[in-house]
C-alpha cells in the first residue's frame, strides 16, 4: 500500500531574485525546481514558505496570475521566517506549498466594476496581484483608482513599478501619499484614512483594501462617512496560521477558518463575525 | 450476536493479538491508558482512560517529513511508514463519537493522509459503559453508553462478553475469532436495561444545550460571563489534551543534527503563543482564549457541522482541571434558563 | 469551619478591610470547587466554601491581584502561607494590597484516590468527620478520610500558618511525616533502575504545562519553554529524553525556592508524582547547606542565592 503525498509535505521552490524594495521589504521570485512556476493562483491568495529548521509561514503572492514564469512574494522583516528569508541570496532553495485561500473574486464580484484599490505599507503586496490582473484584462474593469501610503517614500513598496508602470498608464488614477514630509517629496503628505476622505471618491466604486488593521479600520469610517456601503468593500486578514488547510485551529474566529474561508472577506461579512482580528 | 465467557477474555486478546496489533485500556500506574497489548496484560475495569483514543489516530507528536539541506539546496525526504491494520479494544461510546467529530476535520477537504491513514487500518470494538460516573453526560450529546457505535460493540453482560459486528470490517473479524459462540442478545438487553437504570440518573442528563448554535454566534461570543469563566484558568493546555475531540495542532522542526525533522503536534488554543505572531496576538489575555476553547465546542463547530458539537461529554475535563473549570459549567453559565 | 470562612469574608468586605475576596466557588459537585474572586456578599453567601476539596494553593493568584487597584482578600493555608511569603521574598507580590486570612487545613481529599478506591459515581455525602460518607449511584459508600488524603497532605510538612493578618483556627506546627521517605526509596535505587522508574513515569506526560502554569515557584513573565528564541521552545518533546528535560529543567529553576506545596503533583493528569523531583532537591539542599525551608521566614537568605566560605564544595559522587 503506497501513501498519498499529503498536502502538508511542500515542494521545493528555488529563489531565483531578491530585490530590496525597502529598508525592510525585499521581494522574491521563486521557481519550482524545473524552472517553471510552481502553481497558478488567484489575486490575494497566499502560499507557505518556509526553510527547514527556521520555519514555515504564509506570505500574500504578490505577482499577478498573468504572469506566466513565477511568482512573486514582497516580504517584510518581522519574525524568524522573514529575518532568514532578508539574509538569502539567489539561488537559495525553499519549500513552498499552495496556493492557499479564496483570493479577491477578480473574475465575478470584481468584473466590470469601478475599482478603488487602498493599501498602506506592506499591505501593498496581496493588491499588487490584483492591480497587475486588472491592468493585463484591462476592458473587463472600468476605472482604476489606487491610493498607497507608507512611513515614507523610502518605505513606499514597489515605487519603480508603480512610478514606471502603473503611473505612467492612461486610465490608472495613483494617489501616493506618505506620513510625514521629507526633502525630496513633493507629493501628498499624510494618513491613508484622511487622504482617502479628501479625495472624496465617488460611492459607486468598489473598494479592495490591505493595510495595518488601524488603517482599515479608519479608512472604513472614511468612507462610510463618504456614503460607501461595507458590501462594497473587501479585504484581507492576515493571522497565525500552520497547516493553511482549515485544520490546525490557529486561524478560527467564529465559524469561519481565515486561511480557507478567507483570506479575503468583503467587509458586510465580517460584521457577523468576532471581532478577534 | 456473538458470546464469550469473561472468564475467556484473555484467551480472545490473545487471539485478536496473534492476527493484529492490539491496542486496549491498562491500568497504568494511577490512570488507564490505551497501551499494545503482550501477553499476560489486563483490560483495566476504569471507566475512562486518562489519555482519550484520539492518541491511536491523531497522536501527540508525530513525524510529518524530514528534510536534508545541503548549501543551499533542500532534499524532501518522506520517511513515514505504511502503518499496520490494529485492533483498538474497549472504545467507549462517547470516545467512539469523538472519532465521527475528528473525521469531520482530518477527513475533510483536503484529507489528512497520516489521519486517514491510521483510521483505514484500525478496527474499532466499543465496550458498553458498565458503570458510569457522575461526570458522565454523552446522553446529551444523543450518545447511548449502552449502544455505542464502532465496527463491534461489546458488553459485559453478566458472565457474558457480547459481541455484534456492526461493519463488514467487524464481520471479517468476529467471524475470525473461532472461540465466539452464538447468542447473547438476552443478557445485551439485560445489561442495556441495567445501564439506562443508571444514565436515568445522571446528574448532568439534563444539560441545556438550546442556544448555542450558528445562530446565537454573537450572543454567545459578547456574554459577560466569560470575565468570571475564564478569571481563574491557569492557561495550561490540561483540558485540551485530555479531549477526545480537540484537534489543534502545532508543526514545528526538529534539528537533529544530521537532518530536520518536521513533526506535528498537539497544541492548545488555551496557550498565550497559539496566536502569536511575530507583530502580536489576536486573542491577548486567557479570557478570549477560554473563549475560542468553548466557542468552537459548542457554536463555531456545530455552526459549520449541522448542529453537531465538538463534545461528546466524555467527562474528562471535569475531572482533570487544575481549578475544576469545565464546559458543563460554561454551558450552565451561558445556556438559556441560567440564572 | 466553612461558616466562619464566610462569615469572615463578609465581614472583610463590609467593613472595608477588602474590596475583593479570594475564595473557593462552588461546582456542579462538592469536590469541584474553583478558585474565584467575590466582590458582593450575595455570591459569598451563595458561593463560597470551606470543605475537603478546597485544595488549591492561591498565593500564585496573588501576584495579579495584588497588583490590581484595591486591597485584595485571601484564605492561605498553612502550605500555601509558605508559597505566599516566598512570593514575598521574590518581590512578586505587593504585600501591602493583600489581606491574608491564614486557615487551619486538616488536610484535602483526592477526589481521584477516592475513585480509586472504588466509590464511583459520587453525588454527595458528608466529609466533615474521620469517617467520609458518600452518596453514589451505586448506594451509599463510606471510607476512612485518612485512606483518601491527598498524598502532600499524608506527607504535610507543617500545619503551621507562617504569615498572616488574621488567623481563622488554631495555629498549628511543623511536622515530621517522613516526606523524604520517598526520596530515600528512588535514592537505595541503582541509577538504571532510577532512570527506568523516572523514563515511566514522564513518558506519560502530555505537556500540558499545568504543573508549571500551578507552580507558585514558576512566576516568570515568560517561560523559556515558550520562548521561540530561547532555542528550548517545545510544546511536545520530539523525542523521549527531551520530554524528561522538561520536568528536570523545571525542578532545577525552582530548586531553593520550592515549598513543597504539592500543586504539581495534585493537578498532573496523569499523575505523575512530581514533587518528588522537588523534594530530592529539598533533601539536598539539607543535607549540602543545613536545614533550609523555602518560604519559612522572611529572612534567611536562600543557600543557592548565597555564598558562605564555609559552604562545603560537593565532589563528584558526594550526592545521589
Amino acid at each position: 500500500m503506497s501513501l498519498k503525498r499529503d498536502p502538508l509535505i511542500p515542494m521545493i521552490g528555488v529563489v531565483t531574485d531578491v530585490r530590496t524594495d525597502t529598508p525592510d521589504v525585499k521581494t522574491f521570485r521563486v521557481v519550482g525546481l524545473d524552472g517553471k512556476k510552481p502553481f497558478a493562483h488567484i489575486p490575494g491568495q497566499c502560499a507557505m514558505l518556509s526553510m527547514p529548521g527556521i520555519g514555515e509561514a504564509l506570505f500574500s503572492i504578490t505577482s499577478s496570475p498573468t504572469n506566466e514564469d513565477y511568482l512573486e512574494f514582497s516580504i517584510k522583516k518581522c519574525g524568524c521566517v522573514t529575518t532568514w528569508l532578508h539574509e538569502i541570496e539567489p539561488g537559495q532553495q525553499v519549500t513552498i506549498r499552495g496556493p492557499y485561500g479564496n483570493g479577491f473574486p477578480v473574475d465575478t464580484e470584481l468584473k466590470g466594476k469601478d475599482l478603488l484599490i487602498i493599501a498602506g505599507g506592506i499591505g501593498l503586496a496581496p493588491v499588487r496581484s490584483v492591480i497587475n490582473y486588472v491592468r493585463a484584462n484591462r476592458s473587463n474593469y472600468g476605472t482604476l483608482d489606487i491610493v498607497y501610503g507608507s512611513r515614507s517614500k523610502e518605505d513606499l513598496v514597489d515605487y519603480q513599478e508603480i512610478l514606471d508602470e502603473w503611473m505612467a498608464e492612461d486610465g490608472i488614477n495613483v494617489h501616493l501619499t506618505i506620513d510625514r514630509e521629507q526633502p525630496d517629496w513633493d507629493g501628498h503628505v499624510g494618513f491613508v484614512p484622511n487622504y482617502v476622505k479628501e479625495l472624496n471618491f465617488d460611492t459607486s466604486k468598489t473598494v479592495v483594501m490591505c493595510g495595518p488593521p488601524i488603517m482599515i479600520k479608519f479608512t472604513l469610517a472614511g468612507l462610510e462617512e463618504l456614503g460607501f456601503q461595507r458590501d462594497q468593500v473587501y479585504t484581507t486578514f492576515e493571522l497565525k496560521m500552520k497547516c493553511a488547510l482549515g485544520k490546525c485551529g490557529r486561524c478560527n474566529i467564529g465559524d469561519k477558518y481565515v486561511c480557507k474561508d478567507g483570506p479575503v472577506f468583503r467587509l458586510d461579512q465580517m460584521t457577523e463575525l468576532p471581532d478577534e482580528y | 450476536m456473538k458470546k464469550i465467557a469473561v472468564s475467556a477474555l484473555p484467551q480472545l486478546l490473545e487471539a485478536m493479538a496473534a492476527q493484529q496489533a492490539l491496542y486496549l485500556p491498562v491500568q497504568q500506574g494511577r490512570s488507564a491508558q490505551f497501551t499494545r497489548y503482550e501477553s499476560g496484560m489486563e483490560l483495566s475495569e476504569a471507566l475512562n482512560t486518562g489519555r482519550s483514543a484520539k492518541d491511536l489516530f491523531f497522536p501527540q507528536v508525530e513525524n510529518l517529513v524530514d528534510f536534508k539541506v545541503t548549501g543551499k539546496a533542500i532534499e524532501v525526504i518522506e520517511s513515514r511508514d505504511v502503518g499496520e491494520d490494529f485492533i483498538l479494544f474497549g472504545v467507549r461510546a462517547c470516545d467512539c463519537r469523538s472519532f465521527d467529530i475528528l473525521d469531520r476535520v482530518f477527513l475533510g477537504d483536503p484529507k489528512d493522509t497520516y489521519y486517514e491513514n491510521r483510521r483505514s487500518h484500525a478496527t474499532v470494538i466499543t465496550l458498553a459503559c458498565g458503570a458510569p460516573e457522575e461526570t458522565c453526560f454523552c446522553t446529551v450529546f444523543g450518545i447511548d453508553p449502552a449502544d455505542p457505535a464502532g465496527d463491534v460493540t461489546a458488553w459485559k453482560a453478566g458472565q457474558w462478553l457480547c459481541l455484534r459486528a456492526n461493519t463488514k470490517k467487524g464481520e471479517k473479524l468476529l467471524a475470525s475469532l473461532p472461540m465466539l459462540q452464538n447468542g447473547g442478545e438476552d443478557a445485551v438487553v439485560a445489561a442495556q436495561a441495567a445501564i439506562h437504570a443508571i444514565t436515568e440518573k445522571l446528574p448532568l442528563k439534563d444539560l441545556n444545550l438550546t442556544g448555542f448554535d450558528g445562530d446565537h454566534l454573537m450572543e454567545k461570543f459578547n456574554s459577560p460571563q466569560w470575565a468570571q469563566l475564564s478569571e481563574s484558568c491557569l492557561g495550561c493546555g490540561s483540558c485540551t489534551f485530555v479531549c477526545p475531540t480537540c484537534q489543534c495542532y502545532d508543526i514545528k522542526d526538529f534539528n537533529t543534527g544530521h537532518e530536520i525533522k518536521r513533526f506535528r503536534c498537539w497544541d492548545s488554543c488555551m496557550y498565550s503563543d497559539f496566536t502569536m505572531m511575530a507583530h502580536g496576538t489576536n486573542r491577548p489575555t486567557q479570557l478570549e482564549r477560554f473563549r475560542q476553547r468553548f466557542m468552537h465546542k459548542l457554536v463555531y463547530f456545530p455552526a459549520n457541522n449541522e448542529g453537531i458539537y465538538g463534545c461528546v461529554g466524555c467527562g474528562r475535563c471535569l475531572q482533570k482541571c487544575p481549578i475544576s473549570m469545565n464546559i458543563v459549567k460554561v454551558i450552565k453559565t451561558l445556556g438559556e434558563g441560567a440564572q | 469551619m466553612q461558616e466562619q470562612v464566610r462569615a469572615k469574608a463578609i465581614e472583610l468586605l463590609q467593613s472595608g478591610t477588602c474590596d475583593r475576596i479570594l475564595g473557593w466557588k462552588t461546582g456542579e459537585f462538592f469536590y469541584d470547587v474553583t478558585p474565584a474572586v467575590f466582590t458582593t456578599v450575595e455570591e459569598i453567601e451563595k458561593d463560597l466554601v470551606y470543605n475537603a476539596f478546597c485544595g488549591a494553593n492561591f498565593s500564585k493568584y496573588l501576584i495579579a491581584e495584588s497588583r490590581k487597584g484595591g486591597k485584595i482578600g485571601a484564605f492561605l493555608k498553612p502550605c500555601d502561607t509558605y508559597s505566599f511569603q516566598q512570593l514575598l521574598k521574590e518581590h512578586r507580590i505587593w504585600r501591602e494590597n493583600t489581606y491574608i486570612v491564614g486557615l487551619s487545613c486538616p488536610g484535602m481529599c483526592d477526589m481521584d484516590k477516592i475513585r480509586e478506591a472504588g466509590i464511583k459515581g459520587v453525588t454527595g455525602g458528608d466529609f466533615t468527620g474521620e469517617t467520609l460518607s458518600f452518596e453514589t449511584l451505586y448506594g451509599q459508600q463510606e471510607i476512612a478520610r485518612e485512606a483518601v488524603l491527598a498524598e502532600r497532605c499524608k506527607f504535610c510538612k507543617s500545619k503551621k500558618l507562617v504569615i498572616f493578618d488574621e488567623l481563622l483556627g488554631e495555629q498549628g506546627e511543623e511536622r515530621e511525616t517522613g516526606r523524604f521517605d520517598e526520596v530515600e526509596r528512588l535514592e537505595a535505587m541503582t541509577a538504571e533502575e532510577r532512570f527506568a522508574f523516572w523514563q515511566q513515569e514522564l513518558s506519560k506526560c502530555i505537556r500540558c504545562n499545568a504543573c508549571r502554569n500551578v507552580c507558585p515557584a514558576c512566576s516568570c513573565e515568560k517561560c523559556v519553554f515558550d520562548n521561540p528564541k530561547s532555542g528550548v521552545e517545545n510544546k511536545a518533546a520530539a523525542n523521549s529524553f527531551e520530554e524528561q528535560l522538561f520536568h528536570v529543567i523545571r525542578a532545577f529553576h525552582v530548586a531553593g525556592r520550592c515549598t513543597d506545596c504539592g500543586e504539581c503533583s495534585r493537578v498532573c493528569p496523569q499523575h505523575i508524582p512530581l514533587h518528588l523531583l522537588n523534594r530530592k532537591f529539598i533533601k539536598d539542599i539539607n543535607e549540602i547547606y543545613g536545614p533550609y525551608q523555602a518560604g519559612a521566614d522572611p529572612d534567611t537568605r536562600p543557600p543557592l542565592l548565597n555564598f558562605n566560605q564555609g559552604d562545603p564544595e560537593p565532589k563528584r559522587g558526594d550526592v545521589g
